[in-house]
């Protein structure tokens, strides 16, 4: 099976971010960076499925800058066997158009399944994936949780709020990835050496004009400093108290 | 053109609350721009007894699309249809950021060849186009966003367009589908609960939820009887409970899981891993149980008590019976 993963570096979320001055763009200073949480799910997914099979082949690619080199070489120290980065140095929020790139490359690659993240934790639009799918003319299943396959069969199951669905539809597929599906692997060290021998083609991204633009970025206001009002069960009534008089919740 | 279309979502042939306040972000829209709101209901035969509804919620035209092949979720023919619709002059699409929304709303943009905003938390109309905030970067960051293109696609957060009455009834008419629903490539084969809360964690206004100082995935029935005790409780979970199990991941709040803001959420024996946070912080008033009184979560809770969450949550329990009796 020939798989392609479509991956994004991004901020590592543990931090505590600045705007930088610009006003459109979080201060990179200090930050470190890795690939987006749910395409982390994918890529391990992916390899799983060649490892079962013991055939098949992941390619990983990325939109961006040189530095997404790093985290594509990540992806092949974990088992991606070749990258594919689609050189691109300005920042994209539109969706539509970074699915326009991704879609011109995976054309004529031959893919079986087409992998994303269901979404990118940075812009977290979340679209990415269902856009290429339109455009590549695939069906598409968004948030799957589970996969498997029957013959050319794909089965998966979706999440929904509170409930699920079991899908199925034939291959060639796009599918975007939910928690759930697999935890991603460390590279071992043996992997990490591997990579630095797998292919990594660098290829110019076209992006048509973007219709979305990043007017600006903000930090959300911050929350009050709440109040510990006691210790153990003593401190219950105090509490329903608080919550029926003052935030009136009860 | 300047009437908005909005999808009124539907689950196992009852609407859903996603649907009306797709409906509510609709009138945002279309009451700057001087439109109407065209609200489209999909299901099978009888989903147009939901029309009313949709009318007596700012809806004044509802288009019913009624066929076999909308039993379960079916992305296809009803991204197609939305677009062929849209094609016939709208300025704009609305649609939940629900499961089903984020599914349909990017394929519905790439239908018609225009970019979106997904997880809009408020709405702005402007002579260039429609500007949108949403929460990037796990709600850390604010963005603000401006789509020039014509016709609009944008997805609204749940929560954040709170569904209005108005007098008015709205037209009913029917629809047809776009192409055969029942030949979609995508076959929803099932259509499960995922857990047993009657309520979603998107739409209650109090999430009771547990942690790891609740030792063990017995002691979730503390949990669950405090949020029955409040009756508009759905119940949530960390990403360490679901990970080992005690929890379906459905049930996970956090960077990787749902993001939620309900009136009021109570944290039981949850330390405040920074990822948890990510996925409540915006709650309204938040309250934390927890041992440890150095815990991250009580940085951010209104209200702490520091102690045992299996000693103080049955005597939490009792008192919330009393104060709803």
């Amino acid at each position: 099976m020939k798989i392609a993963v479509c991956l994004k570096r991004v901020p590592d979320m543990d931090v505590k971010f600045k705007i930088a001055p610009s006003g459109k763009s979080v201060d990179e200073t200090g930050l470190k960076f890795d690939m987006s949480d749910f395409d982390g799910y994918a890529v391990e997914a992916a390899i799983q499925i060649t490892e079962k099979l013991n055939a098949g082949e992941v390619t990983v690619i990325s939109l961006g800058g040189d530095v997404v080199q790093e985290t594509l070489r990540k992806a092949m120290s974990m088992g991606a066997h070749r990258a594919v980065q689609l050189k691109y140095d300005g920042t994209s929020v539109d969706s539509y158009a970074v699915a326009t790139a991704l879609a011109a490359e995976l054309k004529d690659g031959g893919y079986d399944l087409v992998m994303f993240g269901r979404m990118s934790i940075d812009t977290a639009h979340g679209a990415t994936g269902a856009i290429v799918a339109e455009l590549l003319g695939l069906p598409c299943v968004t948030a799957i949780s589970k996969l498997e396959f029957d013959g050319r069969t794909a089965k998966m199951r979706r999440e929904l709020e509170g409930a699920y669905e079991l899908v199925e539809c034939a291959l060639p597929a796009v599918v975007t990835i939910d928690e759930g599906i697999a935890r991603p692997r460390y590279p071992s060290l043996k992997g990490i050496m591997a990579a630095k021998k797998k292919p990594l083609d660098v290829k110019p991204a076209q992006l048509p004009a973007e219709r979305l633009s990043l007017d600006a970025m903000a930090l959300p206001p911050e929350r009050a400093a709440g109040k510990i009002i006691g210790e153990g069960p003593d401190a219950v009534p105090e509490l329903v108290r608080l919550l029926k008089e003052e935030a009136k919740v009860l | 053109m300047s009437n908005i279309l909005a999808f009124a979502e539907t689950r196992g042939g009852e609407l859903r609350r996603a649907g009306l306040e797709a409906v509510a972000a609709a009138r945002v829209i279309a009451d700057a721009k001087g439109g109407q709101v065209h609200a489209v209901l999909f299901g099978t035969a009888g989903i147009s007894k939901h029309a009313a509804a949709l009318g007596a919620h700012g809806a004044d035209v509802v288009f019913v699309v009624e066929h076999a092949g909308f039993t379960h979720n079916n992305p296809e023919a009803v991204s197609a249809t939305l677009a062929d619709k849209v094609k016939g002059g709208y300025a704009g699409v609305v649609l939940a950021a629900s499961a089903t929304g984020k599914d349909v709303a990017p394929r519905v943009a790439a239908k018609l060849g225009v970019p979106m905003a997904s997880d809009v938390t408020s709405l702005t109309v402007s002579g260039n186009g429609i500007t949108c905030t949403h929460p990037g970067y796990t709600g850390k960051v604010i963005q603000t966003v401006t789509l020039t293109a014509n016709p609009a696609v944008v997805s609204v957060r749940p929560g954040a367009f709170l569904p209005k009455e108005n007098a008015k009834a709205g037209a009913v008419e029917t629809l047809a589908p776009s192409g055969d629903p029942s030949a979609s490539r995508v076959k929803v084969t099932e259509t499960a609960a995922g857990n047993t809360a009657k309520l979603d964690l998107g739409e209650a206004p109090v999430i009771i939820s547990g942690g790891r100082g609740l030792k063990e995935a017995a002691n979730f029935k503390l949990v669950e009887d405090l949020a029955a005790a409040f009756g508009n409780a759905a119940v949530g979970a960390t990403r360490a409970v679901t990970d080992d199990g005690w929890r379906p991941h459905s049930d996970q709040i956090g960077q990787t899981g749902r993001l939620v803001s309900p009136d009021l959420y109570v944290a039981c024996g949850i330390s405040g891993a920074i990822q948890h946070l990510a996925g409540m912080r915006t709650s309204k008033t938040i309250v934390a149980i927890n041992k440890d009184k150095d815990a991250p979560i009580f940085k951010i809770a209104d209200y702490g008590i520091v102690g045992d969450v299996l000693t103080i949550l049955p005597v939490l329990t009792e008192a919330v019976k009393k104060a709803k009796a």
